[in-house]
């Protein structure tokens, strides 16, 4: 099997991609939303006129809101970016920005968030995070319980988990440049399609392991001695189409999903799309690779011990 | 042979009339789906897609109940009296549909008690904020005992200066406030037809009643709201410091009952027992998060939504046909069924529908296929290794269960978890993406093996090998 001949390039690609999104994250970092660290978001549509947004911004600046942020929005709107603020405050916004009324305006989206409800979803969003992993990782540990040889269970698992932390880190990679050059907002939807993007591209490393883990069942059966380089080939042979397949029918609904589905849920879609795309290509070039080499490692000190 | 075969049909027939009888139940009971829906009967009308805020328009408001002032052991009940009062006020101006819910202090939620408010239609927030109310305060005053003498300043004219004077006899504020207070209602005198207000106090506040009436017989009973009267008994329409509600205690009063009687228009008395009722919120609470959404944003979400569903279906379809070809062409019928049986489900169980649920579901699409795959691959695989068709049929799809379950099981671990912990709008996504998953099992499996059964009539010639392998194989 080519990939498992070609294993350094495909890892290769992996570390680099996952080095890319680390260095991103780490200089860049991610605009954190509303949702996490609380404050406003009030958004209009005019209805004929559309003032300036420098008008505006003149106009903001006479308020004592703080900074506000403006944006505009569709063909006639603006949103409103600002710290959470009281019923009084939110009046005051929208008389600025229709100048008193002289530009009608309709307020289609109104969200405040006080910072004790942001600290509280940061909280949930952390525990479900680490029970989720937690989870994962018991449900790997207990799906290979069985499979030791030649490769003891706990590895696959180890693999496991270090495939599903490429396949979160590069999506997160690409929300730092959609956050950078687009204003995407780390938001609840960023948790759950973290989250998401876990279970979907566990399951997926899973039936290709499941598929080796037979395979070497079967040859045990049969007493017959193949090699494992060759037992992880074709159970890639095997399982790949499957791999791609699924990953194919996800990666084109969650693509009309981003091009014709609503607006809030538009970088989730991509997001998950990303996700399932790494996902998918690492449970093919990356896990059976990292298992071959974790095996040839095996072997190499098997083979010292003997030496010694 | 052919008896074999008549059993396969009639299956799959019940399984088509099944699933037809589903559907159709989706149709009548969607509004904008049936243009007859106002005459259906009520077990369709009972049962149209429950809208999330997000879709329908609305406001949502969190408050912060402060229940700093009541015993540990009592905070639930109060809680949920909370709940009730906020849900009579919202139901009192008739906001359809309102839900009205409590979210305990445990350890998720950092020990916070919160009142959640949903309003579908309500985009106003002024008006869903004053709906909700303030917390008013209602409090019970007797004259006070103390006499001491109004301080009043004295003009540079050496007249004294008429605003410093408080008009309104001195009240002091007795432990009766709105807490002991169950309910106020209101009676007519079956004769005179005069209004009668009934108070219905608790047990403890009974007691406080009785103590209250018994030393201030003869004397006002002042009734307060937020330091002001209930009543505008000036008449100017302004409710003020001038305005004071307070009947005569007529004698001391046990049994937590009392009912005050006097000379007040029905309007005036009904407005009074509303403002009672209002006064007797049990803990205070204070606004800390509001989202409006306008209407016109949550029909384009669905409309969006909606397109998103059918054009991410149609590609799924399009490419188990191309790929799969006829096994192909069952799983995509098995997805038909797993769409009208999951928009079924969301009507009847009923999930509320959210932009993030709509996209938990067109995953579900994507993932439901799976399985199908997982079990066309075997097939193909079998075909290779030399088995006829309808061997290869039943080994494939024993030998896909386990890849089926264990791929399955994490996305339901994940969709489980985020139920539990998540906030309105992941538990939305959580639950049509898990119902999706269990779903899917049960379509892609059960569903895929009646009609493939059907398809396959036993021919093992080259043509039946093409139309059930797969790709570009031959």
């Amino acid at each position: 099997m080519f990939i498992i001949k070609h294993k350094k390039i495909f890892i290769g690609a992996s570390i680099f991609l996952i080095a890319i999104s680390l260095f991103a994250l780490f200089v860049f970092g991610l605009k954190v939303g509303i949702d996490f660290k609380g404050g406003a978001i009030t958004e209009v549509e005019y209805k004929t006129t559309v003032p300036s947004q420098e008008d505006l911004d003149a106009e903001f600046k006479k308020l004592d809101l703080g900074s506000v942020l403006l944006q505009p929005t569709g063909e006639k709107g603006y949103i409103v970016k600002s710290r959470d603020i009281t019923e009084e405050e939110h009046a005051l916004i929208i008389k600025t920005l229709s100048f008193s009324g002289k530009n009608e305006l309709t307020e289609t989206n109104f969200n405040s968030i006080g910072p004790s409800v942001g600290k509280e979803l940061t909280r949930k969003a952390i525990i479900a995070v680490i029970l989720v992993s937690l989870a994962i990782i018991f449900f790997i540990a207990f799906a290979f319980r069985k499979v030791s040889d030649p490769v003891s269970s706990w590895r696959y698992g180890f693999i496991a988990i270090v495939t599903l932390l490429h396949d979160v880190i590069i999506p997160v990679g690409l929300f730092v440049f959609l956050s950078r050059y687009y204003g995407a907002e780390l938001d609840t939807l960023f948790v759950v399609a973290v989250l998401t993007i876990l279970g979907l591209s566990v399951s997926d490393t899973i039936v290709i392991f499941d598929r080796i883990r037979e395979n070497l069942n079967e040859n045990i059966l049969n007493k017959k001695e193949v090699d494992f380089h060759k037992v992880v080939g074709k159970s890639l042979e095997q399982s790949y189409v499957r791999s791609i397949s699924t990953s194919l029918t996800v990666i084109l609904v969650l693509l009309a999903l981003f091009f014709f589905g609503p607006v809030s849920t538009k970088y989730f879609a991509l997001m998950l799309a990303t996700g399932m795309f790494f996902g998918s290509y690492s449970s093919i070039f990356l896990s059976s690779t990292l298992l071959v080499y974790v095996f040839e490692y095996q072997e190499k000190n098997k083979d010292k011990k003997k030496n010694d | 042979m052919w008896k074999n075969n008549l059993k396969k049909v009639i299956s799959a027939l019940i399984l088509v009339l099944l699933v037809g009888a589903v559907g159709y139940f989706v149709y009548k009971s969607e509004p904008r789906l049936n243009k007859n829906f106002e005459n259906e009967r009520a077990f369709f009308k009972d049962h149209p897609f429950r809208l999330g805020l997000d879709l329908s328009g609305g406001s949502h408001l969190v408050y912060l109940a402060d229940v700093s002032g009541i015993p540990s052991g009592d905070v639930e009940d109060s809680m949920s009296a909370l709940r009730d009062v906020i849900e009579k006020r919202v139901n009192l101006f008739g906001v359809s549909e309102a839900i009205v819910q409590v979210q305990g202090g445990g350890f998720i939620s950092g020990g916070k008690n919160k009142l959640i408010v949903d309003l579908p239609g309500i985009t106003d927030t002024e008006k869903a904020k004053k709906i909700i109310g303030q917390t008013p305060l209602l409090e019970f005053k007797v004259e006070s005992r103390k006499t001491e003498p109004q301080k009043v300043k004295v003009g540079a004219d050496g007249k004294l200066e008429l605003g410093t004077i408080d008009l309104n006899p001195q009240f002091q504020s007795t432990d009766l406030t709105g807490k002991y207070l169950k309910k106020a209602t209101l009676d007519f005198n079956p004769t005179t037809r005069e209004p009668i207000i009934n108070l219905q106090f608790d047990d403890a506040g009974a007691k406080l009643f009785e103590k209250i009436t018994g030393e201030n017989i003869g004397k006002p009973l002042a009734i307060f709201l937020d330091g002001q009267s209930i009543l505008d008994t000036t008449g100017e329409g302004i409710i003020d410091s001038k305005d004071l509600y307070a009947p005569i205690v007529q004698a001391k009063l046990s049994g937590g009952q009392a009912s005050i009687t006097g000379k007040s228009t029905p309007l005036q008395a009904r407005e009074l027992v509303r403002n009672l009722n209002y006064g007797a919120l049990p803990v205070p609470i204070t606004n800390i998060s509001t989202n409006t959404i306008g209407a016109s944003l949550g029909e384009n979400a669905i409309n969006a939504g909606v397109r998103a569903a059918v054009i991410g279906f149609l590609l799924v379809v399009i490419f188990l046909i191309v790929w799969y070809r006829l096994p192909g062409l069952v799983a995509s019928l098995s997805l038909s069924v797993f769409v009208i049986l999951m928009l079924a489900l969301f009507k009847l169980i009923p999930v509320t529908l959210t932009a993030a649920g709509i996209a938990g579901f067109i995953i579900s699409i994507g993932i439901a296929v799976d399985a199908n795959v997982l079990i066309f691959e075997r097939v193909k695989e079998e075909l290779k290794m030399g088995r006829t068709v309808t061997d290869a049929l039943s080994v494939g799809f024993s030998r896909a269960w386990l890849a089926i379950r264990d791929s399955n099981t994490s996305n339901i671990i994940t969709a489980i978890i985020l139920f539990w912990f998540g906030t309105s709008l992941i538990k939305g996504f959580a639950l049509t993406l898990g119902i999706g998953v269990v779903v899917s099992m049960f379509s892609a499996i059960t569903v895929t093996r009646v009609f493939l059964r059907v398809v396959n009539f036993g021919d093992d010639g080259k043509m039946a090998r093409f139309l059930f392998s797969s790709g570009i194989s031959k």
